[in-house]
């Protein structure tokens, strides 16, 4: 759990941001929930949302998130100042 | 390519990222993407894949997985379902072929912007001339041996359609079963597989100016393998419209090469006489600068190959 009043650290894969020059791997970004994280990370990073969701929307096969080192989905509740993981998983390769 | 800008463009389809349009104004040095409108919506079937992006002079087209076609008119920001092709009767129908249920080719009328024809594996040809909003069948003529009825409606297996350069009404597809000629836009198709090793293959590709002029990459059976027969690389060309077909590859492995040539992995230039390009599925590109009379290998050790593309640049 984060501190209170702080944006959630977004931990991004590098071949993910390889596809948006100029993305840090580490993006604040803020949101109650994954869902709403994933939205501000798109105003920050425009176009990222679709690479992350598919239609449905729900996260893409072959990727996982982390909301503070447990596995979430789009409506996991983000605790402000937490860590959130977006991991290709090993089923991809 | 994009007419006019020259830019760039590229279909995708990532495991992990998903489906996309790429898109390159400084010959590939930097690209952008965009999947913005690319969907059939929350409630429809995901999209795995760009197969193929067209540009035209007022719009990009995008072809995906499952068969759709997709327009942008902003330069490939955003996307548009072309929802009249899905709304075809025989939507339903429409099962996946070998590649999946895959709108693979699109061929846009050379000064008619609401005229246009698209391929789908395991479906067959469609032919719209009010700019998308309704479509028929360009199927006739077209065998389909893997199909209880032997010329259906639609269910035929198109591997690639080209146009003739005459402004006409010429298409030529190489197909499942055969290569195919069409002087009515696709309305009725004449078999002219004759002189050819296989049936089989994936490229066909057609000459700048000269109408009769067309290369194909003929294969063995997918139960053989999709490969260059007698493990003998050879392209075959004809110059009268498919009547008789002209062997070369004597410059090419001739002995143990098992290779194959992929849907989009043949290209020619603008330049008189035209260059020739082929792509290797492991990873060799062949080019010849004679129309295809001899060829040399240009690149080699790339991944298998997908696309080749010619543009002319300077």
């Amino acid at each position: 759990m984060g501190e209170p009043g702080r944006p959630a650290v977004v931990h991004l894969p590098r071949s993910l941001v390889a596809l948006f020059p100029g993305c840090p791997r580490r993006v604040e970004a803020t949101g109650a929930t994954v869902r709403e994280v994933i939205a501000d990370l798109d105003r920050r990073v425009p176009g990222l949302a679709n690479r992350v969701l598919d239609s449905g929307p729900g996260l893409r096969r072959h990727l996982n998130m982390f909301v503070a080192g447990e596995p979430a989905g789009l409506d996991t509740p983000v605790p402000q100042g937490a860590d959130v993981y977006v991991i290709p998983a090993v089923s991809g390769g | 390519m994009e007419p006019g800008t020259n830019a760039l463009l590229a279909a995708s389809g990532s495991p992990w990222w998903g489906a996309a349009v790429w898109r390159s104004e400084d010959l590939g040095e930097t690209w952008s993407h965009s999947s913005e409108g690319l969907t059939y919506g929350d409630d429809g079937p995901r999209i795995t894949t760009v197969w193929n992006v067209t540009a035209t002079r007022d719009a990009i087209y995008a072809g995906v997985e499952p068969a759709g076609l997709f327009r942008s008119t902003d330069r490939g920001r955003t996307w548009a379902h072309v929802e009249g092709l899905t709304a075809h009767p025989s939507r339903p129908e429409w099962g996946p072929g070998a590649g999946g249920l895959i709108l693979h080719t699109i061929v846009p009328h050379p000064t008619d912007p609401d005229r246009m024809w698209v391929g789908i594996s395991a479906v067959g040809v469609f032919g719209t001339q009010d700019g998308g909003a309704t479509w028929a069948t360009r199927n006739r003529g077209v065998r389909a041996d893997f199909h209880p009825e032997k010329y259906p409606e639609f269910g035929q297996c198109v591997h690639k359609l080209v146009m003739a350069a005459d402004g006409a009404e010429t298409l030529y597809q190489q197909n499942h079963c055969g290569v195919y000629r069409s002087t009515d836009g696709g309305v009725a198709w004449d078999e002219i597989t004759d002189g050819l090793p296989t049936q089989f293959g994936f490229v066909v590709t057609a000459h700048p100016r000269d109408p009769k002029t067309v290369w194909t990459i003929p294969l063995t059976e997918p139960e053989a393998g999709r490969l260059m027969p007698d493990a003998s690389a050879a392209v075959w060309r004809t110059n009268d419209g498919g009547d008789t077909w002209i062997r070369s590859g004597d410059d090419l492995p001739q002995v143990d090469a098992h290779i194959g040539v992929l849907r989009e992995a043949m290209a020619v230039d603008r330049l008189d006489p035209v260059g020739v390009y082929f792509g290797t599925s492991t990873g060799r590109v062949c080019a010849s600068a004679d129309e295809g009379r001899t060829w040399a290998r240009i690149a080699d050790n790339l991944p298998p190959i997908w696309s080749v593309e010619a543009l002319v640049v300077g």
